[in-house]
């Protein structure tokens, strides 16, 4: 009776198990989220209608929802320019992520594993290293300002660090890989005789890759897009070392609230509204974009 | 030049990669370079080529207590989330169950916030319930982070197993245990071990969350994030260098071993 059950492979090898073993193996992790993700938001959603005791890093609940627009309309500036260089960061990493990845699925023969682990590989420099690395690329004393300089076609006033630019390319390059990765993935999905075959009735290379590559690799686009867009618009790092204080994120603000001025209900109170705003954007992209099954 | 623009067009998506992958490493070989830099205390301009660095990596005052405490946070954090992670896996790529979405949900919600608002979330809890920021807080911390990663890695291998090689092995009398233990795990170890080595790298690598809820405990990217604002020590680039080329060493071990078991099946 054990050996052959009936029901014990399906078609999509999932077990019809009326027994408690899937709770068994859920149970330690899903309370570990619970108690070290869930309850740690909600801690941060009371904290965020605090307001101070008189004492510094002492609360007390009042639920003062004007928190939330007090620290909205102080900071209304580097939130809207966490989401305009996270947007531009993110299409930038699409368009130089996108033929890589193409590259790799359907051009490299052999070499496929070698270049997919090229792509993981600056991962394991630390990041942090590497941001400073750009700094000095593009700082006064680095190769490409002199270059820039010396062919005139930047001023000899023009600099590349404490700009937008900076931080926005800083933003692209940090998270490269996990544009590359989904793209990679659904790319490398597609069967090549459905390429040929648009090739067949007559399309040619622009038009099979609009109405057929593009179309089938829209799961690998909206996975890579969003695991961009989501940690650079919480990031801070970038602005921190390779912007000017004009260049600040909202990142910036929640951190220098919390270890500068310990001014926690502010923090808590962006905290939210960033994680709100960003989660709002991903349902709606979602649902334009039509893939559920992300996870 | 017609001869060039030919063989461009021909090879632009090449081209393009390779410029893509120059994109990726440059700051890498910078990094690698600046780390034979006769520089001093600050190692922002080229002064020299010199061995000492690599000769002396802890030669920077607590630069290699910042990196014990990273391998010990990263190892214990990766241990805990790849158990925990592989668990839910299991649960979601074996079996029906009620409570499957809301359980996918509560996997993609940390993958979904913001680093700085788990870090702030964390340290917040922890000073409500009078916890002190530190090693622990870190570790739990890190835990949290990872098992989502751990889950997605693993479900995706046990997803594309062949559902035949288990039957197969019932067929041949082996009850459900003895499947799992000479079948099932075996199959999905490469996948494991992804997961793990996908943690680890995470978690060393984390500088937002860990300094929310170190507090005083010094990491290696806690520690270049400090030393940045005064000129880092090219003992940095030397550490930061060898962590690269260990990864890549382990990777290529890795995929030589899962070659030479495909050869033998």
């Amino acid at each position: 009776m054990a050996s052959i059950r009936g029901v014990s492979v399906k078609s999509l090898g999932l077990k019809d198990n009326k027994s408690a073993l899937p709770y068994l193996l859920l149970a330690p992790g899903l309370v570990y989220l619970a108690v070290f993700f869930i309850y740690p938001i909600v801690s941060l959603g009371q904290m965020s209608t605090k307001t101070s005791s008189g004492e510094i890093g002492q609360y007390k609940q009042s639920f003062r929802f004007a928190n939330y627009v007090d620290a909205f309309l102080e900071s209304k500036e580097q939130f809207s320019r966490s989401f305009i260089y996270a947007t531009i960061a993110t299409i930038l990493a699409l368009a130089i992520a996108y033929p890589l990845a193409y590259a790799i699925a359907f051009k490299s023969g052999r070499w496929k594993n070698v270049l997919l682990v090229l792509i993981v590989a600056p991962f394991f420099t630390s990041f942090l290293l590497r941001t400073i690395a750009w700094k000095q690329i593009l700082g006064e004393e680095g190769p490409v300002i002199k270059v820039l300089r010396g062919l005139h076609i930047i001023s000899p006033q023009t600099s590349l660090t404490a700009t937008s630019f900076a931080v926005v390319t800083g933003l692209a390059y940090n998270f490269l890989p996990f544009m590359t990765l989904p793209l990679y993935a659904s790319l490398e999905r597609i069967d090549p005789r459905t390429l040929e075959a648009s090739g067949d009735l007559y399309a040619n290379g622009f038009t099979t890759f609009r109405k057929v590559t593009l179309p089938l690799s829209m799961p690998g686009v909206v996975a890579g897009t969003l695991l961009t867009f989501i940690p650079a618009a919480g990031d801070y790092i970038n602005a921190a070392i390779l912007g000017s204080p004009s260049n600040k994120m909202l990142g910036n603000v929640i951190d220098a609230r919390f270890f500068k001025i310990v001014d926690y209900p502010t923090a808590a109170a962006l905290s939210f509204t960033l994680m709100a705003a960003i989660l709002i954007l991903v349902t709606v992209y979602i649902r334009k974009a039509g893939t559920e099954e992300l996870v | 030049m017609k001869k060039l623009t030919r063989w461009l067009s021909k090879n632009l998506i090449r081209v393009y990669a390779f410029l893509g992958f120059t994109y990726l490493f440059i700051p890498v070989f910078y990094t690698f370079a600046f780390s034979f830099n006769d520089a001093g205390r600050s190692n922002l301009v080229w002064k020299g080529f010199t061995l000492k660095n690599w000769k002396n990596p802890c030669g920077a005052p607590d630069i290699c207590m910042a990196l014990g405490n990273s391998l010990k946070i990263g190892l214990i954090s990766t241990i805990l989330a790849t158990i925990l992670g592989t668990l839910i896996a299991f649960a979601l790529g074996r079996y029906k169950f009620a409570g499957r979405s809301t359980t996918n949900l509560l996997i993609f919600l940390p993958m979904a916030t913001p680093e700085i608002v788990l870090g702030a979330s964390l340290l917040t809890m922890f000073l409500n319930l009078g916890i002190t920021p530190g090693l622990v807080p870190t570790i739990i911390a890190h835990v949290m982070f990872c098992i989502s990663f751990v889950v997605v890695t693993v479900k995706a291998r046990i997803a594309s197993l062949d559902p035949r090689l288990e039957q197969a092995a019932m067929d041949l009398y082996a009850n459900e245990w003895q499947t799992f233990r000479r079948v099932t795990l075996p199959l999905v170890a490469p996948g494991i071990a992804a997961a793990a080595l996908l943690s680890f790298s995470l978690s060393f690598d984390d500088f937002i969350i860990t300094n929310f809820n170190s507090g005083t405990v010094n990491t290696f990217p806690k520690f270049v994030y400090t030393a940045a604002a005064r000129g880092i020590p090219a003992q940095a680039n030397v550490i930061g260098s060898s962590m690269f080329f260990i990864a890549l060493i382990v990777v290529i071990a890795g995929q030589i071993l899962s070659n030479k078991r495909k050869a033998k099946i």
